[in-house]
Parts: C-alpha cells; structure tokens; sequence
C-alpha cells in the first residue's frame, strides 16, 4: 500500500461526507447519494479510458448489480445491504471475467459495439422475463446492515453512509490500483500496445483485468442504486444508460480518481436542476454541455484544476 | 406451412424497413468514419413531420393520396434542412479526431435534437389519420398470402428498400460522383491532394445520409403511433445490422438487414419471448466469429 496525498485526501473526503450526512437538508444527501453511486460506476468508466477503450454497454453491469441485490432482497429473502452489494459486485465480476476473455481483444469501435450488442442481451431478457416484472422492474428495500436491523427513521441517512464508505473504498483502491505497476500498464495500453508486448507484459491479460474490475465497480454501483433509488427496471441497461456513463466520463477527465466522483456530482446537479426547470429541455442541456465539454477541455473539467497548478 | 410464409413475409418487410435506415448509417460511417447515434434522431424528425405534412394536408381537404406525397416531402425536407445544418453547423469542426469520439458528438446531437422533437411536437402520441379515418397505411388495400392478409403498403417498403439500394449500388459503381465518393472512401488524404473536393463530398454523403433516416421516419409514421423516444429504440437496431454486415458496406447493410428481419420474424412467430433477445445476440454472435462484420476487407495494419 502507498500512501500519498491523494489516497489521504480520498480518505479524508469520506469522513467529512460521513460527517455532513446528518446535518446536510435532505435534498443535498439524496444528490450526493446518487452521484456517489453514479461516480463508483464512472471510477470503472475511468479506468477503462486509461486503458483507451470505451464500452459502450457498461449498463450492463450496472443493470446486474441492481438486479443481483434485488433478487437477495425479492427471491433470497435476505435484505442485507452489504450482502446485497457484495452480490452485486460478485455477479458483475463474474460475469465480466467470462465476457472479457472475448472482449480484451477488441479495440475502438468494435469494443464499443460488442459491448452493446451484450448489454442489450441482457435488456432483450429482462422485458420478457415476466417473474421479474418485466419492463416494469420491481421494488428493492435494504432492511439490515450486517446483520443489524436499519431503524425505520434512520434509513436514508444508514443508505447514505453505506454509499460514501463504499465510494470511498472504491475510489481509495482503485487509486492504489492505478499507482501500481499493474495499473500504470493501462496509460501504456493506450499510448501503444505494441511497445508494451516488447516490454514482456500482456496486453490481453491487462486490458482483461481493467475490464473485470470497471464491472465489479459498475456492479456496486448498480446496487447502491437499487436500495438507494429503491426500484430497478432493465433500462439500467438500455443503451442510453451505458451513453450517459460514458458522457459522465468525458465530462469528468480521467486526470485523477477524484474526478469520476466530482464528474458525477456536477453531472446529477446540472440533471436535477435542469429537470426542475425544464423537464423537457434537460436533456438538452446535458447535450450542450457535453458538447462544450469535448470542444474546449477534452481532457474534462478535471484538467482545470491541473492547467491552474502548471500554470 | 403458413406460419413458415408469414415469417418470410413479416421478415421481408421488416428486413426492407430495417434496410432502408441502415444504409444511410452505413453510408455515412463508410465516407466519413462517424458512427451517427443522431441517425436515429433524424428517423424520428422525419416521422414527425410527416405526422404534420399530412395532417395539413387532410385537413386542407385535399384527396387522401396526396398523402404520399407529404410522406416523401417530409423526408426531404429533413434531409436538407437538418442534414447541412448538423453537418456544417458542427461535424465539418471534428473531422479527424478519434471514432469514438466521434460517436459521443453524435450522442450528445441525438440528446438535444430528442428535446427538439419534444419542444416543437409535445410529448404525446401521435398518429397519421385523414377526416375519415384515411391512412397511408391502408389507402392501398391489401394483398393475400396464404389466408393471411397484409396491406400493400408493405410492397411500398420493400420497393422503396430494393430501389434505393439499386439506386446507391448503380450511382457508386457507374457515375463520375460515385467513383470519386470510393476514392475518398479509400483514402481521404490522397484524393484531397487529387484534386476531388472532400468537404464538399462529406457535405453531400451527410445530407443523402439524413435524407434516408427521413425516408425511414416517414415510411414509419404511417404504420405506428410517432411517440419521443422512437429514435432510440432504432438506433440500436440499426447498429446491430450494420455491424453484423460490415460498418461502411452497402451489400454488408442488406445482408444485416435480411438476416436480423429473418431472424426477428422467426423470433416473433415462434418463440415471442427472445425477440429482442435474438435480434443482439446474432449481433454478438457476428462479432464475435467475424470482428469487423461479414462484408468487410482486411485491414492495412497501422503501427
């Protein structure tokens, strides 16, 4: 383990959330919940850019790990929400290690495309899947935590700490992850695999790994989701689900494991307020932004705060 | 046996509807290297203006079949207006950067222009109906096929799929235009240095492109309710095809386009559950055995 400034400052940054979580109106914790869900789905976003590849099918797992805590909640019968995430997380892994032996040797669009192609398997099954409820989806509830039963009146605020600390975990790992040497192969990935094979490491094998873990990512964030939000339906994994991680992604940078997370933040903000105003301009809005985003800092609202330190 | 006739049919028909929206995907993607998520917006704003030519038109109290008509100038329409707009208005400003960043340019048209549609159309259903009830859809009457009737409207589909592929086949291979468009297909860079006027060529190559989204928006709106959110249902379908024949190729789209109709209608008749299911997991299935799609030339390994 390496500890330097960032995983400090990840680490750090978790306390203080945990912290604000009873004194924050309710309104600002239900935006940090859900933007600390969406950002551990954008940290996996993140890595797979480094790598330079985009998927275009992370709904997918996102849409996995949901349903995986549902069914504990609904067929297990066990609500527990670690146990919900941590099936969430298995599932996602799972099966993202199988699918990955196929897709680590894709690259651009052909990634993108097959990736999608998998994500609408999965869509193609759940509308039809009638003991699942079909396009309707179903409710999820977390009822304990470990074992503990959540009082009634502390859920939201019990669901909210989960989110941060598992968020925190994330980011903090997957930071130690990118420092390693293991991690630092995903920036050679992308500048030339070629060099890479000269230098004796698999590219196969890495980009495999990098995969596996954005699924596990995505997967604990599809279950955070489910309990946070309390309802799933397949359009976790319909394709314009899986466009807008990417859009978090581009928006976002991939400049640190902070920038996911704060991408997100931004992005649910500018969702929620536009959606207030306008509802039927907010997608509008995202739209313009994004295009904004990608013409003048196409290294993403992270870059800011790098180009203000070099300069 | 007829239920076997009914799928050739139903497959038929869809596999020419499929086609003709996947062409201009393809055409686009094979001359300009973008993936167009917008195509699928483009679909929606032809259906959409065709829902108001031809209530215009009904409501003029004009005679029904001048409904056609409405339908074809609603796709032109489209494609001369949002096609030059979108193309000098934004791609002529990305060309050369990466494909896939490509493709989030187009992701992020499609989320404005699917508000557009909103804005100016509203949020609710719509459908194409004359006074009495008249439809481009059933104005034709109908044929028979083994007991089970269809309405000739699905002939328009298919002649209209078999007349614009023949069209683009015939125009790539014998005309001047068609032969500069595949060299700048082959290499942009050189024809650009031959003299041949590349901008001009994707100009013209995103307007044809947008015009056939329109065709298919509109050959559409007559035979479903034109609801926000139809283009995205599309889309995704229009990319399984085209990969699944090769991104850029023209036999590639009606190969893809046959092959997903076929396999739906047979999904539909016989196992109505895997619809959807089918349609992607061919897809992937293509992917997965051939990378680059069935119609697709080796590539010129670049270090």
């Amino acid at each position: 383990m390496r500890i330097d400034r960032n995983s400090i400052a990840v680490v750090l940054v978790g306390v203080v959330l945990l912290a604000l979580g009873p004194v924050l109106p309710s309104w600002a914790v239900s935006l940090l919940n859900v933007a600390l869900c969406y950002g551990t789905v954008v940290l996996g976003m993140m890595l797979l850019m480094r790598t330079g590849i985009v998927s275009f099918g992370h709904g997918l797992y996102y849409c996995l790990g949901a349903y995986a805590a549902g069914l504990l909640d609904h067929f297990g019968k066990m609500p527990d929400m670690l146990l919900m995430v941590g099936a969430g997380a298995v599932t996602a892994g799972l099966v993202a290690a199988v699918l990955g032996l196929l897709l680590a040797k894709y690259r651009d669009i052909f990634f993108a495309m097959l990736s999608l192609a998998f994500s609408m398997i999965l869509y193609g099954l759940l509308v039809k899947t009638a003991s699942l409820g079909s396009t309707d989806g179903f409710n999820v509830a977390a009822k304990t935590v470990g074992g503990i039963v959540i009082a009634e009146d502390s859920v939201r605020i019990v669901v909210y700490s989960l989110a941060v600390v598992f968020a925190t975990l994330s980011a903090f790992l997957l930071h130690q992850y990118l420092a390693s040497h293991q991690g630092r192969l995903a920036g050679a990935i992308k500048d030339n695999e070629l060099r890479v094979e000269y230098m004796g490491a698999s590219v196969k094998a890495a980009v495999h790994r990098n995969y596996v873990i954005s699924a596990v990512l995505a997967g604990i964030g599809g279950a955070l989701m489910a309990v946070n939000i309390g309802h799933i339906d397949p359009e976790m994994t319909y394709w314009p689900q899986s466009g807008e991680f990417v859009f978090v992604a581009i928006l976002s940078g991939t400049g640190s494991v902070f920038a996911p997370l704060g991408g997100a933040l931004v992005f649910e903000a500018i969702r929620s307020f536009a959606y207030e105003y306008s509802p039927n301009t907010w997608q509008m809005v995202l739209g313009i932004t994004m295009l904004l985003v990608m013409i003048f800092l196409p290294g993403g609202l992270w870059s800011l705060f790098t180009r203000k330190r070099g300069a | 046996m007829s239920q076997f006739i009914a799928v050739l049919v139903d497959g038929i028909v869809y596999s020419s509807w499929l086609f003709i929206i996947a062409v201009g995907l393809t055409l686009i993607y094979g001359v300009m290297k973008i993936l167009n998520i917008a195509h699928g917006s483009l679909y929606a704003l032809g259906a959409f203006t065709s829902v108001t030519l031809c209530t215009m038109w009904f409501s003029g109290g004009h005679d029904a079949m001048g409904s056609y008509a409405m339908l074809l100038l609603a796709a032109v329409l489209v494609g001369l207006v949002a096609g030059p707009v979108i193309e000098r208005g934004l791609l002529q400003f990305m060309y050369g950067k990466d494909e896939v960043v490509l493709v989030l340019v187009t992701y992020a048209l499609f989320l404005i222009l699917e508000d557009l549609i909103k804005l100016v159309w509203g949020v609710d259903p719509l459908f194409i109906t004359g006074p009495n009830g008249e439809s481009p859809y059933s104005l034709l009457g109908n044929f028979e096929v083994a007991g089970l009737t269809y309405p000739n409207y699905n002939l328009v589909l298919v002649g209209v799929a078999a007349a614009t592929g023949g069209a683009l086949a015939w125009a790539l291979a014998k005309t001047r235009s068609g032969k500069l468009l595949l060299a700048v297909i082959h290499d942009r860079e050189i024809s650009a240095a031959l003299g041949i006027n590349v901008g001009r060529t994707y100009f013209v190559t995103f307007t044809i492109g947008a015009m056939l989204a329109g065709v298919g928006g509109a050959l559409t709106a007559p035979t479903v309710s034109v609801v926000t959110g139809m283009g995205a249902e599309v889309i995704v379908l229009a990319f399984a095809v085209v990969v699944i024949g090769g991104l850029g190729s023209l036999p590639g789209a009606a190969l893809g386009a046959l092959i997903v109709g076929l396999v739906r209608a047979a999904a539909v008749h016989y196992f109505p559950e895997v619809e959807l299911f089918s349609i992607y997991f061919v897809m992937a299935v293509v992917l997965i055995l051939r990378p680059k799609g069935l119609f697709s030339g080796a590539e010129v390994r670049k270090i």
